[in-house]
This record gives C-alpha cells, sequence and structure tokens, in this order.
C-alpha cells in the first residue's frame, strides 16, 4: 500500500509540473486545448492526492506500524478520532495535508471558471501548479509519508497527549484550509497582473474562495484558542504565541482584503492596495506554515525541527519578490478608474480600516520575529511578550471596532453630514446609554480600555439593529410586505451586506469577551489538603477528595494513570452550587526504566492536564489541578525493588495498588482557579462570526436558477423588478 | 515492483485523461462567445447588485435623493452598456446546465 502511495506523489509531481507546463503553452500559444488539458491535469492530481490520503487514513485506521508516520503518531490503543486525525500531526502528513488541499480548492476554482476569464485562468492554473509542485517536491524528496519499516515495531509511539483534544485535531486541518484557499485569489491576482486584465472579473471570480478561506482560517484560529483554554492549564486563550501570531496575520490581511475588494469592485479603485495585500495574505499563510513546520521558533506547536527550513525560505522568498517585482511592472494598468468622492464615505472607511489592519499586523510581525533577527544579530536570545503586544494592539483593536460600526452606516461614494447625523443619532445614544449603565452599575471603569470597548460594543450592536431595522422599512416601502417577511427577504436577497454585519456584530462580541475576561479576571493558586477552603472572585472552593483512576480512560486520552480532585464550589451570595473535577494525565515514559524504575516510569512521562470548567455566559470558573506525586515516592521505590520482575498482568496489579494509595492517603494538591467574567463571549461572538460568514457565502436562489438556465438577453428593468 | 507497477498504472490513467482536451477540435469562435457571455453575465449581476444596494441606501437614509439620483444613473447606464454587449454578441444559444 505504502508503494501505492508513494506512486500516487511522484506521478501527482509530475502531474503538477505538466500543468504548468500546458497551461503556459496554451496561454501562449492561444491553443485552447491545451490550457483545458492543464485543468485536467488539475482535477487528476486532486485525485492522485485523495487516493494518497486514502492510503495513509487506511494504514492508520489499521495500526499498520510499517508505516513511520504511523508508528510516529498512533498505535494500536489510540482512539480512532486520533487514528484519523493523528496525520496531520506529523510534519509529512501536514505538508500532504496542505498540498491535497491546495488540490481540491484548484480543481473547484479551475472547474468553476472554465467559461471566463479566459486570458487569466491559464496563469493562474500555472501559478496553482506551481505552488503543487513545491510542496510535493518536499513530499516526494524529503519529508515523504510513504517510508516504511523493513522491519516494524511491535508499538507505536502514540499521539502526543497534548494533541488529544478533539479541537487540537480539529485546528489544523482549519488552518491549513485558511492558508490553501488564499493561494486562489492570490493565483488569480497573479495571472489578471500577468494579462492586464486587472479589473474586477478576477476579484468576482475568486471573491468566495477568499471568504471561505477567511472563514476557515479564523475558526481554525478560535479552535485553537479554544484548545488552549481547555488542555493547557494555564487558564488563558491567547499567548501571542509566535505560531498563534503566524497564523492571525495572514486573517488580518485576509480581513483587509475582503473589504479593500469591495471598493475595486463597486468604484475600480484601490487596485495597486488589493493586489498587495493578496500577495501579502498568501506570503504571510506560507510564513506561517514555515513556522510551524521549520522549528525556527521554539513553540508549543512546533514539534520538532525540520529540513524545510531553506527550501521554505527560498520559494516564500521567490513568490514575494516574483510578485512585487510583476506589481511594479503592471503599475500603468493598475491605474484607479475613480476619485475619492469624498471623505465621508465608506470607501474612506474602507481605507481606514485597512490601515488599522496592516498597523496590526506589523505590530504582530514585528513582536513576532524581532526575537528572530535580534537572535540573528546579537547571538543572545530574547522575547517579546503579552504586555508588549498588548500594549500596541489595544488601542488599534479599539479603533478596529470603532470602525466596524460606522462602516455600515456611511454610504458609497459620498455621504452629507445630515444624513449621518440621522444614521448615527441611535447608535450613539446607545453606546451612551451603554457607558452611563456600565459606571453606574459595574466596575467597568477599573479598566478604561475595557470600559471603551464596552461602549464601543454597544454602538457595533446598535448599528447592526438599525440597518435591520431601516431596512425592513425601506423594504415594507418598496414591496409592501409585513415585517416578519420583509426581515427574511432583506436578509434572503442582501446576504453579502447582512453576512457582513452579522460578522462585525459577532466581533464586537468577541471583543467584548477578550476586554472583560483579560481585566477582570480572579486568578487564585492556592495549596490545598481535602477539608480545606479557598476564596477566588465571588467563590468559595472547598477541596472534598482526590481521585485516581488507574486504566479507566473515561474521556479517551489514551492516559493509563489519572490523578484529580473533587471539589465544591459556592457563590458567597449563596446561590449557586457545583462541583468541579479537574483532572491530570500521566503517560508512561519509554520502557527501559529510567531514573525511577520500572513503576516510576509510568509517573515520568509526559503529563497533560484536564481542566474543568463552569461555564456561563456571566462568567467561567475554570480549575486546574497539580497532584503533588511525593506521597508516591516510598510506594514506587518498594515495588521496584520488590516486583520489577514480575509478569506485565502483576505489574498492573501493583501499578493499580500505588495509583489507589493516591486517594486514599489524600495528599495535598495545587489548584489553579480562574473566574473570568463574559469569557463565554468569545466563543459566542466567534461563532456568530462563523454565521456571518455562511450567510454571505451562501448563493441567491435566483443566481443559482440563472445559471442553471439561460435566457436571452432580458431587459434590465424586467429583471431588476424580478429582485 | 509494487512500486513500479502503480506508477505505470497511475501515468497511464494520469495521461489518458489529460489527453482528452487535447482529442477535441480546437474551441470553435462559438466557445469563446460563450466565455464572453459568461463573463458579461456575472458583470451584468454584479452591477445588478450594485444597483440594488444604492435603491436599499437611499430608502434607509444614508444618502441624498440628489447623490442618489447620480449614483443610480451612473450604475443603470452602465448596466445597460452590459446589456448591449451582451446582446451583441449575437442570438445566444441555450447553455447547458452546470
Amino acid at each position: 500500500m505504502a508503494a501505492v502511495g508513494s506512486a500516487c506523489l511522484f506521478v501527482g509531481l509530475l502531474t503538477a509540473v505538466y500543468a504548468v507546463g500546458a497551461s503556459l503553452y496554451g496561454a501562449l500559444s492561444g491553443r485552447r486545448r491545451w490550457v483545458d488539458s492543464s485543468r485536467y491535469a488539475m482535477y487528476a492530481l486532486a485525485a492522485l492526492l485523495i487516493t494518497a490520503f486514502g492510503v495513509l487514513e487506511v494504514a492508520y485506521l489499521t495500526s499498520d506500524l510499517s508505516f513511520r508516520i504511523v508508528v510516529q503518531s498512533s498505535s494500536a490503543d489510540t482512539p480512532t478520532f486520533y487514528k484519523v486525525t493523528g496525520m496531520w500531526s506529523t510534519q509529512e502528513g501536514s505538508l500532504l495535508l496542505w498540498v491535497l488541499l491546495l488540490s481540491i480548492f484548484s480543481a473547484a476554482v479551475l472547474r468553476a471558471t472554465r467559461r471566463t476569464m479566459r486570458e487569466t485562468v491559464p496563469y493562474a492554473t500555472a501559478v496553482l501548479g506551481g505552488i503543487a509542485v513545491f510542496f510535493l517536491m518536499l513530499s516526494v524528496f524529503a519529508e515523504s509519508p510513504f517510508t516504511t519499516f523493513a522491519n516494524p515495531p511491535a508499538q507505536g509511539n502514540g499521539l502526543n497527549p497534548l494533541l488529544r483534544h478533539p479541537a487540537m485535531m480539529i485546528h489544523p486541518p482549519m488552518l491549513y484550509s485558511g492558508y490553501v484557499g488564499f493561494s486562489i485569489p492570490f493565483a488569480f491576482a497573479i495571472g489578471a497582473l500577468i494579462t492586464r486584465r486587472t479589473g474586477a472579473d478576477w476579484i468576482r471570480a475568486t471573491r468566495r474562495f477568499a471568504l471561505i478561506a477567511w472563514t476557515f482560517l479564523g475558526f481554525g484560529i478560535m479552535l485553537g484558542a479554544l484548545w488552549s483554554y481547555s488542555e493547557l492549564g494555564w487558564g488563558g486563550y491567547w499567548a501571542w504565541d509566535p505560531v498563534e501570531n503566524a497564523s492571525l496575520m495572514p486573517w488580518l490581511i485576509g480581513t483587509a482584503f475582503l473589504h479593500s475588494v469591495m471598493v475595486q469592485e463597486k468604484r475600480g479603485m484601490l487596485k495597486v492596495w488589493n493586489v498587495s495585500l493578496i500577495i501579502a495574505t498568501f506570503v504571510l499563510s506560507l510564513l506561517g506554515t514555515f513556522l510551524v513546520r521549520s522549528g525556527i521558533l521554539s513553540s508549543i506547536h512546533a514539534f520538532g525541527a525540520s529540513t524545510l527550513g531553506a527550501p521554505f525560505l527560498a520559494f516564500i522568498a521567490t513568490v514575494l519578490v516574483g510578485s512585487v517585482v510583476l506589481v511594479l511592472v503592471r503599475l500603468p494598468s493598475l491605474r484607479t478608474e475613480a476619485r475619492l468622492d469624498s471623505l465621508l464615505s465608506r470607501e474612506s472607511i474602507f481605507v481606514l480600516n485597512n490601515l488599522v489592519l496592516v498597523s496590526v499586523c506589523f505590530v504582530i510581525f514585528w513582536g513576532t520575529f524581532f526575537p528572530l533577527i535580534s537572535e540573528a544579530l546579537t547571538g543572545t536570545e530574547s522575547s517579546v511578550g503579552p504586555p508588549w503586544f498588548n500594549q500596541y494592539v489595544t488601542p488599534l483593536a479599539l479603533v478596529l471596532v470603532l470602525l466596524a460600526g460606522i462602516g455600515p452606516t456611511v454610504a458609497w461614494r459620498r455621504a452629507t453630514p445630515a444624513n449621518l447625523r440621522r444614521s448615527f443619532l441611535v447608535p450613539v445614544a446607545a453606546a451612551a446609554a451603554t457607558l452611563v449603565l456600565l459606571l453606574a452599575l459595574t466596575p467597568a471603569a477599573e479598566s478604561v480600555p475595557s470600559l471603551i470597548m464596552f461602549t464601543l460594543t454597544g454602538f457595533v450592536l446598535a448599528v447592526v439593529g438599525q440597518e435591520l431595522w431601516r431596512g425592513v422599512g425601506a423594504r415594507r416601502t418598496m414591496a409592501g410586505e409585513s415585517p416578519p417577511v420583509a426581515l427574511v427577504r432583506l436578509v434572503g436577497r442582501n446576504r453579502r451586506r447582512y453576512g457582513g454585519y452579522t460578522v462585525h456584530a459577532g466581533i464586537a462580541l468577541l471583543f467584548l469577551g477578550v476586554a472583560a475576561s483579560s481585566a477582570f479576571v480572579d486568578q487564585r493558586d492556592v495549596r490545598l489538603r481535602p477539608g480545606q477552603t479557598s476564596e477566588v472572585g465571588d467563590y468559595e472552593v472547598t477541596y472534598r477528595e482526590p481521585t485516581a483512576r488507574f486504566l479507566d480512560d473515561e474521556s479517551g486520552t489514551g492516559a493509563p494513570i489519572t490523578f484529580g480532585a473533587v471539589l465544591d464550589v459556592r457563590h458567597l451570595n449563596g446561590g449557586e452550587r457545583f462541583t468541579l473535577n479537574p483532572a491530570r494525565n500521566y503517560y508512561a515514559a519509554s520502557e527501559g526504566g529510567g531514573p525511577m524504575g520500572a513503576f516510576g516510569r509510568f509517573f515520568q512521562g509526559e503529563s497533560t492536564t484536564e481542566v474543568d470548567v463552569r461555564m456561563g455566559v456571566r462568567r467561567d470558573v475554570w480549575m486546574a489541578v497539580q497532584p503533588d506525586l511525593r506521597a508516591l515516592i516510598d510506594p514506587i521505590k518498594e515495588a521496584n525493588r520488590r516486583f520489577a520482575d514480575l509478569p506485565g498482568d502483576a505489574q498492573a496489579l501493583v501499578l493499580a495498588a500505588i495509583v489507589e494509595r493516591y486517594r486514599s492517603d489524600s495528599p495535598p494538591a495545587t489548584f489553579r482557579t480562574l473566574v473570568s467574567p463574559m469569557i463565554a463571549w468569545i466563543w459566542i461572538g466567534g461563532g456568530v462570526v462563523l454565521l456571518g460568514a455562511l450567510l454571505a457565502l451562501w448563493p441567491t436562489t435566483g443566481a443559482r436558477e440563472r445559471r442553471v438556465t439561460s435566457v436571452y438577453a432580458a431587459r434590465l428593468g424586467r429583471e431588476l423588478s424580478r429582485a | 515492483m509494487e512500486y513500479a507497477l502503480a506508477l505505470l498504472v497511475l501515468a497511464a490513467l494520469v495521461t489518458a485523461f489529460v489527453a482528452i482536451p487535447l482529442r477535441r477540435d480546437e474551441a470553435a469562435a462559438d466557445a469563446a462567445e460563450a466565455d464572453r457571455r459568461a463573463e458579461l453575465e456575472a458583470a451584468k449581476e454584479a452591477k445588478y447588485r450594485e444597483i440594488r444596494d444604492a435603491e436599499l441606501d437611499f430608502r434607509m437614509g444614508k444618502v441624498s435623493e440628489a447623490d442618489h439620483r447620480t449614483t443610480d444613473r451612473e450604475l443603470r447606464a452602465q448596466a445597460i452598456t452590459i446589456l448591449e454587449r451582451i446582446d451583441a454578441l449575437g442570438p445566444e444559444q441555450a447553455v447547458e446546465a452546470r
């Protein structure tokens, strides 16, 4: 089977090379058949890589330990879900996933554009094929997922315990779908530049792919934050970790791109800006992949150094330099078609919005790469931590949320002061009311940035509400519909607009959660014995009893030993009562004993946190435990001395007895407790953003019908009146 | 051996597949015209969307009546230009379902 997979990769490489050559030949010679053949080659590439992927998945599911990749990241007793998803925890598997997604996205966009953009598509195909060639060369010659053992080991290593969380296993395909998805508008931008067809055609053809990429990338980032919050044991969701930043940067520039292309579509403006933004987005996507896979940064995500650093850097440099040169050469064809009519216009707001987004990205870029540059120049390690990022990103984030409220209220081309007064009256009043209530009823004033963010959230939500209200009113005036029907048809026929407004509302809610949970969190680290009590925020926490489990893998993590605790939590006002059960999993170190011997190794391998969280829309109570295993040292030593030579089944009984000692001896444990206000609004806001994106992506019924059948050219008024 | 065999079979399949368009006659002018029509149809839909957006903005009080009239006139003129270009392509054949 490995041979089939390898053959798929090699033939895929040849196919991608052919796609590049055939598309360029077809473009230069005007022979359409070769362009069509190159498109077929991309379809074939997708089929080959799906086959290769299928071969690997079968190997994982059957625990075929002749595959090196399976040994690295799976084992016979790995739960099925983690077998299926374990592939992309490895270097080789993640590269295959990248190029697989690229081939699928490429096939889809080439299928969709097979009848349009005759001049641009061949060059876009060549670019997509070229990207595939790069990744396939890495897979075929450097990091093949089909390397096998002549003598397979008896056991696999299993999946890294830190990754045994559903969010973490869905996170990579989401991120990669985002990175890969942005290659589509990038390729078409390059094609548009080469052919000088720099109007809005390439944007229209790829807008949906850009939005899909943005959605996937955002969802992947949210999953990573959720994993950090619920798995890593420090209680936070964003640490400005270099690899977190690497995924955020293309998302920020992608956000700027999605806004900016609207200006080009409507007004023919910002052409240079748009091609530059999509080039930057794609380069940052490659950079994000590079940072994770090269091992250049020490991070929880960088699971080991690799040989990919130099080729990746060379490829990124080639893409960047080549793209910039092309933009400079084609500047004459990127001239704006219209001028800015007024500073009081949506175009101006979008330009400002883009400047802020690019600024945020620049800050993050500098903070992420400065330590590397500094180390390269001085030889001294340095780091930039969360306080530095927060200092510069926070004010920019406030401006972004403000613009998220202003943008929808301002018209294209020109808004008059009278119109603006009318548009802003209710939202500003809502924001003022929000501010007054916060000052009167909450301690929000203790954090001025948070207070401003809460106020701006009120502003944005009021704007979105007003847009719906007035839109329904306009629809009722035009079509005489009842309010519910008007609302449904308003949103249904303006999905891009109201999908976008929903995204804005979601972003405001997300930042609300960030502001509240960052500024007003109560955290306490305390060491307790069973029966002891501590207070955190408005809660009293009592350590009731320890727990111990041996070969009882309730949560599917594959951990043989789990120590935890049961804690009774009570709100100081008396109303709310619940229990929390945080725990810590222990995985065995490799066989051979080690300093703690045959039994001690079961406590010396990886250990992971199983936090417990009481979630709520007003606040989360989050808890993690660090058991104190010193009480087990003597029993372990005794077991090593007396029972090390027993057969495996008997040793298991001894180990079970040691584990039970933890529960019966009731040693103290250290608990970290966080009471985080409104942190759930981060996930709720993220969900609203996702909803808005899906709404904006959903094709309209009329458009679908017009694609299915074609009628003779209809007159303008008749077609518009069908709206 | 297995690898070589898989290589040969896959290469043969891919070669046969990518050669399908090469065995067709070079696309006639009709195909180019159909492609151009599809592009213009897409541009037309985009322009209609703009006209509807502008109407909605006016109805929601974001723009003055004078500004809306100017914008609407411009957009409709652009839409009519697109329609004229579509019509100039000649009588349309039925387009197969996509």
